[in-house]
């Protein structure tokens, strides 16, 4: 298992905890975030994610370096799956191990923070009358659903 | 010969996923301003810019061999 990948089959958290668990650890955060379905008052009927992939993987892992330099003892793992995901998907998870549990919580936040600010992944929202690249700001014309 | 990748909004826009260009020895910024001279749509959008896989800055100059890639605001998460 990678600890910092870009995946297209749906995550299975469990190993990403089991990843970062070590002897020394007393507390474990496990975040998983996931495909929702209201935003705003818009439907989302499913949605389409891209990624840089080697690029991602570097800056996934950059962050994965930030936090265990940032907060000493702790250490992270983080997958982020590409392609079409359904409501409730496993989009993103991330796993951090540290001595003390504040750390952990803290460390975690700090990563799906610093995933939104530099990692390379779009995400396309798919509604009944259009879609919508996020991050862009230029709407497209309703009913060009592909 | 250069790579750009393009990805989301702006891949929809060329068609493509890459290209190749001719274009060792230019900067970054004037990678810019010849793409947009190809697509005028890509005019006023928001990009960062990666040379090899990391960000890059408008001034830093392309060697030949190199992997270019168009960043449209990121919304990973």
């Amino acid at each position: 298992m990678k600890p910092f990948s870009i995946v297209t089959e749906p995550i299975n958290p469990q190993l990403y905890a089991d990843y970062v668990l070590r002897p020394e650890a007393g507390a474990v955060t496990l975040f998983t975030g996931h495909v929702r379905e209201w935003t705003k008052g818009v439907q989302t009927v499913f949605l389409a994610y891209e990624a840089y992939v080697p690029m991602a993987e570097k800056k996934l892992a950059q962050i994965g370096q930030e936090i265990e330099e940032q907060w000493e003892g702790t250490r992270a793992a983080i997958a982020h799956r590409i392609g079409e995901l359904q409501i409730s998907d496993i989009a993103v998870v991330i796993a951090v191990s540290s001595p003390h549990r504040k750390t952990a919580y803290e460390a975690n936040e700090y990563a799906i923070e610093r995933i939104k600010e530099i990692v390379p992944i779009w995400k396309k929202e798919i509604w009944n009358d259009g879609e919508q690249w996020i991050g862009d700001q230029k709407k497209k014309p309703e009913g060009e659903l592909r | 010969m250069i790579t750009v990748h393009y990805f989301a909004g702006i891949r929809e826009m060329t068609g493509t996923h890459k290209e190749n260009f001719d274009w060792a020895g230019v900067t970054v910024g004037q990678l810019k301003e010849r793409l947009i001279q190809k697509y005028p749509q890509m005019q006023g959008n928001s990009l960062q810019f990666a040379v090899n896989e990391e960000y890059a800055l408008q001034t830093d100059i392309l060697s030949e061999g190199d992997a270019v890639a168009l960043i449209p605001p990121v919304s990973g998460g």
